[in-house]
């Protein structure tokens, strides 16, 4: 059964866009629910498997002990003794075990140990109660202040920061700020089915977001060549970071147990396994000392940020990286010292989440601004109106940028549609005039952000990602790359971008699987470089495509490809990365072009806050991202409004705590994201910026939102309260801490030790 | 046991366990793998069907409880023998409800149910019939959207027939 | 991976209490609570259980004797529809709109609420303030239990195993006022933090005052020397301040994963300010 999108109904014009745009390439089937998502695959004959895991935070593995009354005959048991290959989740560095071996070093509660595997969930469960660890405590570290183990770290150094601190005029705000953990909350939890092949390879189908970060860690762990590994993403119910590395942990897990028994084997976690095991975001301790004049110029930026890396390496040295360049935030400040540090601690490994080390160091420069302009009482606008980069503002990492800084229309434009002046001249006045007894508070807040588009440094040029597209010989034109759908429309703008090149319909163009054994490797899903990298990558394969059938049929391409493929056979157009020109990075001094480009974001939230239990509600939020060039712009503002939720549920709900380095908040009874009644209505501004060394100027637009929208939110708390929260989440019990001197909570993202 | 239901306006019949999730029943027994599993713990919506015409989790329902009842899932939304999205699916398409589509079954269903109890399709009323069902994607904004199209275009069709 | 216990599916209350007899059951209405803990992860699953959902007699409100009467196996959903709640009860009404959203509020039922017997749960601190009787049948017949001593301990109630809860009966005062309060996380699907609820008359003294809490102790609780504070006193800036005084002295509440001792004591305190002054 094929269900087909009504006909002749597109979606609506947008200004500007001549031509409608075509509608989500998969929504028919998503909206039918035949769209196939890891769990909804059948594979007969497949077993069920699961993970015994650690339940201390740092100990010796003395022992696996499985209870002799029960008959194992029935289940498949794999540990570190039956990995075939290295025992390494291949990522960054090559420290973080498939499995504990025994003798070997537990790090973190919720590490895997032992894997299980059986005919029937029964089966399974009682198996699992009747496997136990044995092991030797080892003292935990839970204080990222206090950890001696260090994953990366940096110093970024422009001009002379304490000189300029101790200039006559300047006054110096200090703060710290902290952050804690936030999980992804894609609505798929984690799953992936491994079947053993005949020729002893093996086939991972899965939710993942990076299908060749999932091909390299299977060769290394199960000691596979390319040919006979494969990995074939199913419909993906979400990722935003959440399965860019983990998925290769549970892959190996899936895989291991399928060489072992012989069959396919299912891997899906259930919502508990998923929020108690996989990676989060880094929570962060981040110090501000800065220098501003009177004026409102800001003179002096002294900067100090710790992450939380967890128990491994994972991706944090790059979250570093890119949490180190954004920390100043978008100002174009002339002395500026930033270290930062990234550490271990004996909790489970945090990761990649939409932003990437990005909101947790904006959330704090935005915060210190607002502070900075309370000083010395100027408008908040007005601050960012004074330091805000300008086209040949000079970055940290010495990054001179282009006519493409859009960091004041972006602002401007945000000021203008929220009328931030005017509501803000109305709260003081409320707040002035309020008595003790007053229910509510409102109050607006502005922030603003910029985002390092595609990856950090050199990583791009390092990776040298390849799209291509095939005209095949039966005159079909097909995309292949790796790049995956997990709801931003990957299958959706690349045919369009495409079909505009070559003068065809979007629906004439095919997209290939993302299967390892097929697609190229484009690089992983990640880092908003989808659109403006991949994107790019198949803009330019497309006119060298239309160039090579217009130049054998001598006519238009839209008119002769299916001839031209009759009469010359399939054309297969391979494009590479090569780096944009005149670009650079200095990985050995950490400077030059730290990114292709940058995109500018400003939110303005207003909040009402309840002035007897400081609950808060976030009651508008306007959200303006320079994209470059939004090439989808209904897909665009999706990204947009779905990324302003996901941080006004940083800045206000998303919490965890921990005992014992054990995340508390494990399911969705105690991990709580905003429902569609605590959503603000959310007006998107798109502005258009273009990249100009990208053929169709797009910069990215995943992870913009993310940066802006908490410190936005904070700072409108502190609008309506006076009160300034410099711990995410902003929770009611920090504010009514504040506001009514009672004892606030610990601080967020670090464990409590039980009581012995 | 057996037990007997109408799903999706067919008759079914399956002899489970009588606290087998209806969830279960639906995605494993019945091969209806349109409903999906978020949570288990009926807190984000992803498996809500409607159940003799009322939004529940199928999570939380044990089949024994909806013994005789008629069930209906995102399988049984689309019109014209299945071969045509219903009005609300091509609301959905049109306005972008759906993004990475995970919650979309539970959510059209959730949005069904509105529809059909005929409120006014206030911004209030639509966040408040869909408060039950999370989303990670969308910010909610587009959903709304989309409900409303339906709401009105239904509203448009009722006055013009 | 959910156990699925064997489960008895009787017809009427006489086969469920031979049910109950012949080997320990738990009993199941809508599910919202239980089906959660079939994983047994939240503690032990299920080794039995009793499906009360076919007994219609457990089902409906009515006003009788001068008690609005609410069957076991309603639901939220039909609480919140009812007019006789609305108009005898508006703070069970209030309560029962917290609860999940509409997909929980179609099964979950107050009977479910009632013998979940969770300190979080919505609608105990309305039946206390409203001296609600709770009503169980049993092989030895009805009996009528005040909800102020219905939840003795942690998640545990007055009933015998072989009981069952039939309904909930809330007395009609007439002149008494009532109001609910509940502090939760977010605005749909949260579970509480703080939850008031009271009842009251004016006299203009304070009268007839109920002062109850959930989520602040092991179990739903009455805030007894708050009332005594108010009971018979004037509506004046000073007794509130007493009242809530004495909250704060008698009020113990514990950090959890929701929300912190220090949180949930001071806004008790300021919650029920705010409803004194109110009321006042």
């Amino acid at each position: 059964m094929t269900i087909q999108a009504p006909a002749g109904r597109p979606a609506a014009p947008t200004p500007g866009h001549a031509t409608p745009l075509p509608l989500r390439r998969e929504g028919p089937a998503k909206l039918t629910g035949q769209a196939l998502y890891t769990d909804d695959l059948v594979f007969p004959g497949a077993w069920y498997g699961a993970t015994i895991r650690s339940t201390v935070p740092h100990a010796r593995l003395l022992a696996i002990e499985l209870d002799p009354a029960f008959d194992w005959g029935r289940v498949a048991v794999v540990t570190a003794d039956d990995i075939a290959g290295r025992n390494v989740v291949a990522s960054i560095a090559e420290d973080q075990p498939i499995l504990v071996p025994v003798g070997g070093e537990i790090r973190h509660q919720a590490e895997p140990v032992v894997l299980l595997a059986a005919a029937d969930r029964d089966t399974l469960r009682e198996a699992r109660r009747l496997v136990s660890l044995r092991t030797e405590p080892l003292p935990p570290v839970f204080d990222p202040l206090a950890s001696t183990v260090v994953f990366a770290h940096h110093a970024l150094v422009k001009g002379d920061v304490e000189a300029a601190l101790a200039a006559d005029g300047v006054v110096v705000v200090e703060a710290t700020y902290r952050v804690g953990h936030q999980e992804q909350l894609y609505i798929e939890n984690n799953a992936m089915i491994a079947i053993p092949r005949g020729d002893g390879g093996m086939t991972v189908h899965g939710s993942l977001q990076c299908p060749f970060y999932v091909h390299r860690a299977l060769r290394t762990g199960l000691g596979l060549d390319d040919a006979h590994a494969q990995v074939v993403q199913a419909e993906t119910g979400g990722g935003f970071g959440g399965k860019e590395e983990y998925p290769s942990m549970i892959a190996l897990h899936a895989a291991l147990l399928a060489r072992r028994t012989g069959r396919p084997v299912r891997m899906i976690y259930d919502r508990h396994e998923d929020l108690a095991a996989t990676t989060k975001r880094h929570p962060a301790v981040i110090r501000h000392r800065t220098g501003v004049r009177r004026d409102g110029t800001i003179v002096a930026q002294d900067i100090e940020l710790v992450l939380d890396g967890g128990a491994y390496t994972t991706l944090t040295p790059v979250v570093l990286s890119r949490a180190t360049i954004h920390a100043g935030g978008p100002y174009d400040v002339p002395n500026v010292r930033i270290r930062s540090r990234a550490v271990a601690t004996n909790t489970p490994p945090n990761g990649a989440f939409r932003g990437f080390g990005a909101p947790q160091a904006e959330f704090a420069a935005e915060m210190q601004v607002g502070r900075c302009a309370e000083a010395i009482g100027m408008s908040p606008l007005e601050i960012r109106r004074r330091n805000a980069y300008r086209a040949a503002g000079v970055t940290p990492t010495g990054q001179v940028l282009h006519d493409d800084a859009a960091a004041l229309e972006v602002l401007e434009r945000a000021a203008e549609a929220s009328e931030f002046d005017w509501v803000r001249a109305r709260t003081a006045a409320e707040r002035a005039g309020r008595g003790p007894r007053a229910r509510t508070a409102r109050g607006i807040g502005l922030a603003l952000g910029w985002h390092g588009a595609g990856f950090t440094g050199s990583g791009e040029a390092k990776m040298g990602s390849v799209a291509s597209i095939e005209l095949t010989g039966d005159g079909r034109i097909r995309i292949l790359t790796a790049s995956t759908e997990m709801g931003q429309g990957t299958k959706t703008i690349f045919p369009q971008l495409v079909a505009a090149e070559l003068g065809v319909d979007p629906d004439d163009v095919e997209m290939a699987p993302q299967d390892t054994s097929l697609v190229p490797d484009s690089g992983p899903t990640v880092a908003s470089r989808t659109a403006m990298v991949v994107g790019g990558l198949l803009v330019h394969a497309a006119r060298r495509l239309k160039a090579d059938v217009e130049g054998r049929t001598g006519r238009p391409f839209e008119l002769s490809w299916r001839d031209d493929a009759r009469d010359h056979g399939p054309t297969r157009i391979d494009e590479r990365f090569s780096p944009y020109p005149g670009r650079s990075f200095d990985d050995a001094t950490y400077s030059g072009d730290a990114y292709p480009a940058f995109g500018w974001a400003a939110a303005v939230a207003e909040v009402e806050v309840d002035l007897d239990t400081a609950e808060v509600t976030v009651l508008s939020v306007v959200a303006v991202d320079d994209v470059g060039r939004a090439i989808h712009p209904v897909l665009c503002e999706g990204q947009v409004e779905g990324g302003t939720l996901q941080a006004v549920g940083y800045a206000t709900i998303e919490e965890i705590k921990l005992v014992d380095g054990r995340y508390l908040n494990d399911r969705l009874q105690t991990y709580l994201i905003p429902t569609s009644l605590d959503a603000p209505r959310i007006e998107t501004i798109l502005v258009e910026a273009p990249f100009e060394d990208a053929p169709h100027g797009a910069k990215g637009v995943g992870e913009l939102p993310m940066d802006v929208g908490a410190p936005a939110v904070v700072a409108a708390i502190h609008d309506a309260t006076g009160a300034w929260i410099d711990d995410l989440p902003a929770s009611p019990e920090r504010i009514i801490a504040a506001l009514a001197g009672i004892a606030p909570p610990g601080p967020p993202g670090m464990s409590t030790v039980s009581a012995p | 046991m057996t037990y007997r239901l109408v799903v999706n306006g067919e008759p079914a019949e399956v002899g489970v366990p009588g606290m087998r999730r209806l969830l279960d029943v639906l995605r494993e027994d019945l091969g209806l793998t349109g409903t999906k599993e978020g949570c288990g713990e009926g807190e984000c919506g992803a498996c809500t069907v409607l159940v003799d015409g009322e939004v529940v989790v199928s999570c939380l329902v044990p089949v024994c409880q909806v013994d005789g009842s008629v069930v209906r899932t995102v399988e049984g939304l689309a019109v014209a023998g299945g071969s045509a999205l219903a009005p609300l699916q091509a609301a959905f398409l049109e306005a972008g409800g759906a993004q990475c589509g995970i919650c979309t079954p539970g959510m059209l269903m959730a949005a069904d149910a509105f529809l059909a109890a005929g409120a006014e399709p206030t911004d209030d009323a639509i966040r408040g019939a869909i408060a039950g069902n999370l989303c990670r994607c969308t910010g909610y904004t587009k959903i709304v959207d989309a409900i409303r199209l339906a709401a009105e275009r239904r509203q448009a069709g009722a006055g013009a027939a | 991976m959910h156990v699925e216990p064997p489960v008895g599916s009787p017809r009427s209350l006489e086969e469920a209490y031979g049910l109950l007899a012949s080997a320990p059951h738990r009993p199941l209405a809508g599910g919202t609570d239980m089906l959660v803990q079939l994983t047994g992860e939240l503690g032990p699953a299920p080794e039995r259980v009793l499906d009360l959902w076919r007994l219609d007699e457990l089902r409906g409100i009515r006003v009788e004797g001068g008690a609005l009467e609410v069957g076991a196996l309603t639901t939220h959903a039909q609480i919140r529809r009812s007019e006789a709640c609305a108009a005898h009860a508006p703070t069970l009404v209030a309560a029962v709109a917290t609860i999940g959203a509409a997909q929980i509020q179609n099964r979950g039922t107050i009977g479910g609420n009632v013998m979940n017997a969770s300190p979080a749960g919505d609608t105990l601190p309305v039946l206390l303030a409203l001296d609600a009787v709770l009503v169980a049948g049993g092989p030895r017949g009805e009996r009528s239990i005040p909800a102020v001593g219905f939840w003795p301990a942690y998640r545990s109630t007055a009933l015998a195993p072989d009981e069952l809860l039939l309904r909930v009966r809330i007395p009609i005062v007439d002149g008494r006022r009532q109001a609910f309060r509940k502090v939760g996380t977010r605005r749909a699907q949260a579970i509480s933090k703080v939850v008031l609820a009271a009842a009251w008359r004016r006299d203009p003294a304070w009268r007839d005052v109920r002062i109850a809490f959930g989520s602040v102790a092991a179990t739903p609780i009455r805030a007894t020397a708050a009332e005594a504070a108010l009971e018979g006193a004037p509506p004046t800036a000073a007794s509130i301040d007493r009242a809530v005084a004495a909250l704060l002295a008698e009020l113990r509440p514990i950090d959890d994963v929701r929300s912190t001792a220090a949180y949930r004591l001071e806004v008790s305190g300021r919650i029920l300010r705010r409803l004194l002054e109110d009321a006042s």
